[in-house]
């Protein structure tokens, strides 16, 4: 079997499906552009624009001040190079580091006020702005169960939150849910109390880079037992060109309350690669649960590697109150070099952590992904699935550490970690990491790695599908323990995602 | 139906090893051909030659299925033409319904043929029904494609996605291999009930005891990658009762 770089078409073959086949083989769905005027920082990074991107948030001085404190401490730092990744050196000065819609410039009063170039984008991105009862252009939504059909939506547009679906209703029932720069305003007691203090502002150079420059991104506060009655979620786009975009999420649940918030990003095409340095912190108290599902989906550059987003992330959850749950699912089927941890601190007794993982890297994506498991408090549990698929000439690596320190008496970690090879180009690493500091706990770790085996393909044709569907169906099965975990709507999508991904990665 | 004629074949990796030697078999619509013969004769080679495997070579000879080359055709255009090979060691597709897998199958064959697919509660229609006659259940049906199945749970599979292919020649490799008797006897009436004036069997099978349950036409005996005799089901008897070696000696 070997990598195809275009589709071969064979005689006899109907031109619709070749048509189809065609139109999404290494065809990114989403690369178009957006034209709007924008207002831009100038170029690079210094106190000046700190000063400036909160100037612009119309930030208080203490938030001014921490951003300074992170700037002044990422000067200090050096990128880091472990990762099983390599990019040419990015130029941090040759990035814009701010840039807004001129639209924006004076913050819409509701939705209905935006940029009709704004709203027709995230309609076209089949994220339409509305309260409407479901998402729309999700194929077979119809058929979910009236209740649980909401979804509360806050785009984010480069560098600012264009607007926040269904903030009236959450707020009745005690949810906060706005864009990260509103909250600095309105609920600074809540930011002031929670920002950094899972993911400190040194933790790592992107995350302290981050701190100094975040513009927008999404916060939650969710009350005391309360069940978020509706899905939350973050919908991000860049759309500038030589931006980079560095959003903040801040999700805080409160003792004994739910919220399940799902996560979504696309870019335009572009030649030169782009920088999305994010920070995710979600602080969960006693009894509450969180589940974060993220659907992936930046340019990732073209077949030879040019273009792509550099997707250097870091999320982490805190399970500070004892039975606190979270739950991290990813589908990560985008960006031209992916480094991201999603991480959890088991730190109350009896709290769990779960991390479930597709990573499909094609053509010469690189991703190094995986995540932390550290179980502080006793009894804890945690549970990895991950699984990787590597085609073309791309290199897909799973790093993860599961740590137990001497008082997380009688936990448990299963971690298991598949990869699966589609061609002779590609690679798959796994690199675990285990550290384990008593003797009641116990740590499990499967690995495998398998080339879709050219059996189940032949008994697949021998039983009439053609060999895209048949590496489709083979490989669907392979990630469905994953996607089974992603909410309703995002388990649709994603399956989308991954048949298109590998359309024509086979021969 | 099925016309063989004086096929070679040869490993692609090794093109020292020939392992059919100019095989000739003709198969009307309706008969049931049986291919018996000793371990290494070429039986299984034939079936994936047939049916399009990677990794063999055809040097000479011709396979045609209604007057179409075989030969030329992707394995999933041989089995749109009606071919369908029940294999000797169903593989295992972890993750994949196994009625997620028989609908696409069944489906991906209409859209070749340019038929309009089955809707989804025709195909349920059908497939319980069928499901009912080889006493594969709901859970069989639900769990992922051989994953787990008995010797006897997946040979019942292959004959089910048989029935809902509903080919016009069927190679039946080794199905007995695995078996019980009881198992045996339910696959066998599977195999029964789809024969029909329009649809061929080739049953290929290393002993006679197959034979008692789905009675052939004709009896082949492969050697050495030929067909060296070839007679009525009382040769199928006679391999039973004094071994190969007899008439391997006789063609010699």
């Amino acid at each position: 079997m070997t990598a195809l770089d275009k589709i071969e078409v064979k005689e006899g073959v109907d031109q619709d499906t070749v048509d189809a086949v065609t139109a999404l083989s290494g065809n990114y769905k989403y690369g178009w552009e957006t034209e709007i005027e924008m207002d831009y920082a100038p170029k690079g990074v210094n106190p000046d624009i700190v000063r400036l991107i909160s100037s612009k948030n119309e930030e208080p001085e203490w938030m001014t001040e921490w951003r300074l404190q992170a700037f002044t401490r990422w000067e200090k730092m050096n990128e880091p190079t472990w990762a099983m990744v390599s990019y040419p050196p990015i130029d941090f000065q040759d990035i814009y580091y701010y840039a807004r819609p001129k639209s924006m410039a004076v913050k819409p009063k509701s939705l209905d006020d935006v940029d009709p170039k704004l709203l027709a984008t995230y309609a076209k991105l089949g994220i339409p702005l509305k309260e409407q009862a479901i998402l729309a252009g999700v194929e077979g939504a119809e058929d979910m169960p009236a209740e649980g059909r909401k979804v509360a939506v806050d785009a984010v547009f480069d560098s600012v939150s264009v607007g926040t679906t269904f903030q009236a209703e959450l707020k009745k029932a005690g949810v906060i849910f706005c864009s990260i720069s509103e909250a600095i305003r309105d609920h600074p007691e809540l930011v002031k109390k929670y920002l950094g203090s899972v993911v400190p502002q040194s933790d790592n150079y992107y995350a302290t880079l981050n701190s100094a420059v975040f513009s927008d991104g999404s916060f939650v506060y969710i009350p005391p037992g309360v069940r978020c009655p509706m899905e939350l979620s973050t919908y991000f786009r860049i759309n500038a060109e030589n931006t980079g975009q560095f959003e903040r999420t801040l999700i805080i649940a409160d003792k004994g309350s739910y919220v399940s918030y799902l996560e979504g990003c696309t870019a335009p095409k572009r030649d030169v690669a782009q920088l999305h340095a994010a920070v995710v912190e979600i602080i969960i108290e006693e009894d509450a649960e969180v589940k974060y599902s993220t659907v992936q989906n930046w340019y990732p550059g073209d077949e030879n590697g040019k273009g792509g987003i550099y997707n250097f992330v870091t999320k982490r959850a805190d399970c500070r109150g004892d039975r606190a749950k979270v739950m991290w699912t990813q589908v990560e089927t985008g960006s031209a070099v992916t480094w991201k941890y999603p991480s959890c601190i088991l730190r109350g007794d009896d709290s769990q952590g779960e991390f479930y993982s597709i990573a499909i890297a094609n053509n010469m994506q690189q991703a190094d992904t995986g995540t932390k498991m550290v179980h502080l408090g006793k009894n804890t549990k945690s549970r990895i699935v991950s699984k990787g698929i590597s085609a073309g000439k791309a290199q897909n690596t799973y790093r993860g550490l599961v740590s137990m320190h001497p008082k997380a008496k009688n936990s448990r970690n299963y971690t298991q970690c598949d990869s699966l090879l589609i061609g002779d180009q590609c690679g798959a690493h796994t690199v675990p990491y285990i550290e384990v500091k008593n003797n009641s706990s116990r740590v499990e770790h499967e690995a495998t790695t398998s080339k879709v085996d050219d059996d189940q393909l032949f008994y697949c044709r021998s039983r009439g599908m053609d060999e895209e569907e048949a590496v489709a169906l083979v490989v669907n099965g392979f990630c469905k323990e994953v996607l089974q975990a992603l909410p309703m709507e995002f388990a649709m999508e994603a399956q989308a995602l991954v048949a298109i991904s590998l359309e024509g990665s086979v021969g | 139906m099925l016309e063989i004629n004086n096929l070679h074949a040869e490993l692609e990796t090794d093109a020292d090893v020939t392992i059919l030697k100019g095989l000739t078999l003709s198969i009307k619509p309706g008969e049931v051909h049986a291919i018996m013969g000793p371990n290494g004769s070429g039986k299984s080679t034939l079936s994936y030659v047939l049916s399009g495997k990677d990794g063999y070579s055809v040097t000479a000879g011709s396979a045609m299925l209604e007057g179409v080359d075989l030969l030329e055709m992707e394995p999933e255009e041989r089995a749109a033409a009606g071919l369908f090979l029940a294999f000797q060691y169903p593989v295992e597709i972890p993750g994949v319904g196994n009625m997620t897998f028989l609908r696409t199958a069944v489906n991906a064959q209409r859209k070749a043929r340019g038929e309009e697919e089955l809707s989804a509660g025709d195909f349920l229609k059908e497939v319980r029904a069928k499901a009912k006659d080889l006493q594969i259940d709901a859970d069989m049906l639900k769990r992922p494609v051989n994953v787990g199945f008995s010797g006897g749970e997946k040979k019942r599979n292959e004959i089910l996605q048989m029935a809902m292919l509903e080919p016009k020649m069927c190679i039946l490799d080794e199905t007995d291999s695995g078996l019980d008797v009881d198992a045996m006897k339910l696959v066998a009436d599977g195999v029964n009930a789809l024969r029909s004036e329009n649809r061929s069997f080739l049953v290929i099978t290393h002993y006679q005891r197959l034979l008692d349950h789905i009675k052939p036409d004709f009896v082949h005996i492969l050697a050495d990658g030929k067909i060296i005799k070839s007679g009525g089901p009382e040769l199928a008897l006679e391999v039973e009762n004094n071994g190969y070696a007899d008439i391997l000696a006789g063609a010699a």
